[in-house]
C-alpha cells in the first residue's frame, strides 16, 4: 500500500496541476471524510454492525453491546439509576453556570445569589433546576436502592457494588448538605450551624465518658469542617471547595466504578426464568466480533457466560438506546418544568445572632433532625451510622440465592414487607405520640445523667424494636432472605414516616402542631 | 487450559520467605503512605482560629450593676445582676448550636429542637446534654466589663463591682 502512495506522488510530482486538483478535492471532501473519522461505522444495519456501533464508541461502550429482554422492560429498574445519572449530569452543567457568577464569600455570596436570582439572564432558571434536581437525585437514589433491595440484586456477585451504591448515597447527602450553606441566607446558615453542631456531637460521649480534655474527637471533625468554632468565611470556603471539586470528583469516579462492576458482574439482575432458553435454539443471532472476548480468554471464569446469555438478549443498539434516550428528556423535561414554574427558596441574609424558628433542613435531613431532637449523639451520627454499616453487611450476612432478581423475592417476601412496614407503622406512631405527649425520661426525672439519654431515647429504642423484629422474623420464617427484607422495609417505612412527622407537624421551637397553619405568629 | 493456567509455575508455591519479603515491602510502602497521609490531613486543621478574641469588652461595668439582667444578642449573652455581683449566662444552646431565647419566667428555650432550661440555666426538658454555659467575667483597668466567651465558670461564680 505506501509503495503505491509513493509511486502515486512520484508521477504527479511533475505537473503542479495534479496537486492542486488533488488539494481541492480533499477540501471538497473534508466535511465527508472527518465524519468519517470520527464515525467509523455509518448507521448499523446489521445486529453485528450494531454491537460493533457500541463498542467501538468511546461514550458508549460502557454499554454491553447486546442487553438481556428483561433488563429493559420498565419493571426491572423503574429507570431509576439512568435517571439518577441523568440529574448528575444535570445538576453539574447548572452547577457550573451558577459558578460563573457566585463568590464564595461571606460578604459576596448572598448578594451574587440575588445576582443569580434577579438579575443574570436565565441565572433564575438554572438555580431552580440545580436545586430540584438535588432533591429529585436524592429522592431517585434512595428508590433506586430500594428497587435494589426489594429484587435482591445486592447478592452474590453484585455484593461489593451494593456498597459502592451505599458509599454514593452518603456521597448525594454530601453534595447537598455542602450546596446548602453556599446561599448564605438564614437558612443555610442555621441548617449548617446546627450540622456542624452534630460533627461536634461525639462530645457528648466523651463528656459523659470524661475523657474530652484529651481525646475530643468531636471537637477536632468540627474544626476540620468548619476550619474555625463558629460558622464563617473559613466554612463557607471549606464548603465550598468539597461542593464543586471534592464530592463531585469522587462521585464522578465512583459512579463509573457502580457501572462498570454493572457490566463485570453479569449485567443487571433478572429472575433466573428469564434465562430459560428458548425451544428453538437454533435461532440465536449472530455473535458478536470474538475479539471482545479475546482479554477474557486468558482468564478462567465464567464471566461472560456467551453461548447462554445470547439466546435472550437484544441488540443494545437501538433498543437500549432508546429507552436511555427517553428517560432522559423526560427527566430533563420534568427539571426544566419544575424549574420554570417553581422557585428555589432563598431567605433573608444570615444572622448569627437570631436563629431561624423552626429551623429545619431540606426534608431528606428531617428524620435525622427528629432524631437529634432526642439525643444530637445517637440521631445525627449513631445510628446514621449502624444503618449504614448494617445496610452494607446485608449482602455478606444474607447469602440466600432463592427468588433473586424478582421483586420481594419469593416464598412471602411480599407479605412480610407489608407487614413489617404496618409493624413500623404502628411502632413509630405510637413512640411519637407518646414523646408529643408526655415527653422523654428528662421530663419525669429531672436529675438524670445524660449517658442515660443518649443511649435510651425514642431513636435507640426505635432501632432497637425494628431490628428485634426483623431478627424475629429471620428465626421464624428460617430465612435470612425474609429477615432482610423485613429490616429494610422497617427503615424504609421509618425513614418516610419520620420525614412526614417532622415535615408536617414540627412547628417553631420543634413543638408538635397539627398543621402549620396553626403555628403562633410572632 | 483453565488448569494449566491456575497451576502455572510463576503462582506455584511461593517461598514463605520471599512471602514475608513481599508483605514487608507491601507494609513499609502503606506506612510511609499513611504517615504522609496523616502529615497532609494536619494542614486543613485549623492553627489560628480566625475568630476575634474571645474576650470582648461590653461597656462601664457600673451600668450592669443597674439592672437586673442586660440582654446582648450581638455576643449572644445575658449579663444578670445580683447582691452578690454580676454573672454572664452564654445564650448558645448545649445542645446544636442554636440561640436561646428567655421566657417570661426567667427560664429559656431553644427554637431549634425545643430544649428547655430553667432559670438556673438547668436542662427541664427536650435534647440538651447539659445546663447553660455561665461565661467569665472580669474588670479591665479602665472599669470596663469584660467577658471571656471561651471560658466556662461554675454557676455561683460572682464579679463584685
Amino acid at each position: 500500500m505506501p509503495e503505491q502512495t509513493i509511486e502515486m506522488a512520484h508521477d504527479e510530482r511533475e505537473s503542479s496541476a495534479g496537486v492542486t486538483r488533488r488539494f481541492a478535492e480533499n477540501v471538497w471532501n473534508l466535511p465527508r471524510t472527518f465524519r468519517e473519522s470520527a464515525i467509523r461505522h455509518g448507521r448499523p444495519t446489521s445486529d453485528r454492525a450494531a454491537s460493533q456501533a457500541i463498542f467501538t464508541n468511546f461514550f458508549l461502550h460502557i454499554l454491553p453491546a447486546r442487553i438481556h429482554r428483561y433488563s429493559l422492560q420498565l419493571k426491572a429498574t423503574l429507570g431509576l439509576g439512568v435517571i439518577s445519572l441523568v440529574l448528575f449530569g444535570l445538576l453539574t452543567f447548572t452547577g457550573v453556570t451558577l459558578m460563573i457568577y457566585y463568590k464564595p464569600s461571606t460578604i459576596g455570596a448572598y448578594d451574587s445569589m440575588k445576582d443569580i436570582q434577579y438579575v443574570v439572564p436565565t441565572g433564575r432558571l438554572m438555580r431552580n433546576i440545580h436545586r430540584w434536581s438535588a432533591h429529585a437525585m436524592v429522592a431517585c437514589v434512595v428508590l433506586h436502592m430500594a428497587r435494589v433491595f426489594f429484587t435482591g440484586a445486592y447478592s452474590k456477585p453484585r455484593e461489593l457494588n451494593w456498597v459502592v451504591g451505599i458509599v454514593l448515597l452518603v456521597l448525594t447527602l454530601a453534595l447537598s448538605f455542602t450546596g446548602y450553606l453556599l446561599p448564605w441566607d438564614q437558612l443555610a446558615f442555621w441548617a449548617v450551624t446546627i450540622g456542624s453542631a452534630i460533627a461536634e456531637s461525639p462530645k457528648e460521649v466523651t463528656d459523659a465518658v470524661g475523657i474530652t480534655s484529651w481525646f475530643d474527637i468531636g471537637g477536632m471533625t468540627k474544626h476540620l469542617l468548619l476550619g474555625a468554632n463558629h460558622v464563617g468565611q473559613e466554612a463557607l470556603i471549606r464548603f465550598y471547595l468539597l461542593h464543586v471539586i471534592v464530592l463531585p470528583l469522587v462521585t464522578t469516579v465512583l459512579i463509573g466504578l457502580h457501572f462498570w462492576r454493572i457490566r463485570k458482574d453479569g449485567g443487571l439482575t433478572r429472575p433466573r426464568s428469564e434465562d430459560a432458553l428458548p425451544d428453538d435454539t437454533a435461532t440465536a443471532p449472530e455473535a458478536a466480533p470474538s475479539k471482545t472476548y479475546g482479554l477474557m480468554a486468558v482468564v478462567p471464569g465464567k464471566t461472560p457466560a456467551v453461548d447462554r446469555a445470547l439466546a435472550n438478549t437484544i441488540p443494545t443498539w437501538p433498543n437500549a438506546l432508546y429507552a436511555i434516550g427517553a428517560l432522559s428528556m423526560l427527566t430533563l423535561a420534568a427539571m426544566l418544568l419544575l424549574g420554570y414554574f417553581f422557585d428555589a427558596p432563598l431567605a433573608e441574609l444570615a444572622n448569627p445572632a437570631v436563629p431561624e424558628n423552626p429551623a429545619k433542613a431540606p426534608w431528606y435531613f428531617l428524620g435525622l433532625q427528629e432524631m437529634v431532637s432526642y439525643s444530637a449523639f445517637m440521631g445525627g451520627i449513631g445510628i446514621p451510622t449502624l444503618i449504614v454499616i448494617g445496610l452494607c453487611l446485608v449482602p455478606y450476612v444474607d447469602r440466600e440465592r432463592a427468588g433473586i432478581g424478582g421483586w420481594f423475592g419469593t416464598g412471602g417476601g411480599k407479605s412480610v414487607c407489608l407487614l413489617s412496614g404496618l409493624f413500623t407503622l404502628i411502632v413509630t406512631v405510637g413512640l411519637l405520640a407518646f414523646t408529643v405527649n408526655y415527653g422523654w425520661l428528662r421530663n419525669a426525672y429531672p436529675d438524670i445523667q445524660q449517658w442515660i439519654i443518649t443511649l435510651v431515647n425514642p431513636g435507640t429504642v426505635l432501632l432497637v424494636v425494628l431490628t428485634l423484629w426483623s431478627a424475629a422474623v429471620t428465626w421464624t420464617t428460617n430465612s435470612t432472605r425474609l429477615g432482610a427484607l423485613a429490616l429494610f422495609s422497617c427503615l424504609l417505612v421509618g425513614f418516610v414516616i419520620l420525614t412526614y412527622f417532622a415535615t408536617v407537624h414540627r412547628g417553631p421551637n420543634w413543638d408538635f402542631y397539627w398543621w402549620p397553619s396553626q403555628w403562633p405568629t410572632h | 487450559m483453565d488448569n494449566d493456567l491456575k497451576n502455572s509455575e510463576r503462582f506455584a508455591d511461593i517461598e514463605p520467605r520471599r512471602h514475608f519479603l513481599g508483605l514487608a515491602a507491601i507494609g513499609t510502602a502503606m506506612l510511609a503512605l499513611g504517615t504522609a497521609l496523616i502529615g497532609v490531613l494536619r494542614l486543613p486543621m485549623p492553627s489560628i482560629f480566625p475568630e476575634s478574641n474571645p474576650r470582648v469588652k461590653l461597656g462601664p461595668a457600673g451600668r450592669f450593676a443597674d439592672t437586673e439582667v442586660t440582654s446582648l444578642p450581638e455576643n449572644r449573652l445575658w449579663i444578670y445582676s445580683d447582691p452578690q455581683g454580676l454573672y454572664a449566662v452564654s445564650a448558645v444552646c448545649t445542645h446544636l448550636g442554636c440561640i436561646v431565647s428567655r421566657a417570661e419566667d426567667g427560664g429559656y428555650f431553644c427554637p431549634c429542637h425545643g430544649s428547655r432550661f430553667d432559670a438556673s440555666g438547668a436542662v427541664v426538658a427536650g435534647p440538651a446534654p447539659r445546663a447553660l454555659i455561665y461565661l467569665e467575667l472580669a474588670l479591665s483597668p479602665d472599669g470596663q466589663l469584660v467577658v471571656d466567651q471561651q471560658k466556662e465558670v461554675a454557676p455561683d461564680v460572682r464579679l463584685t463591682v
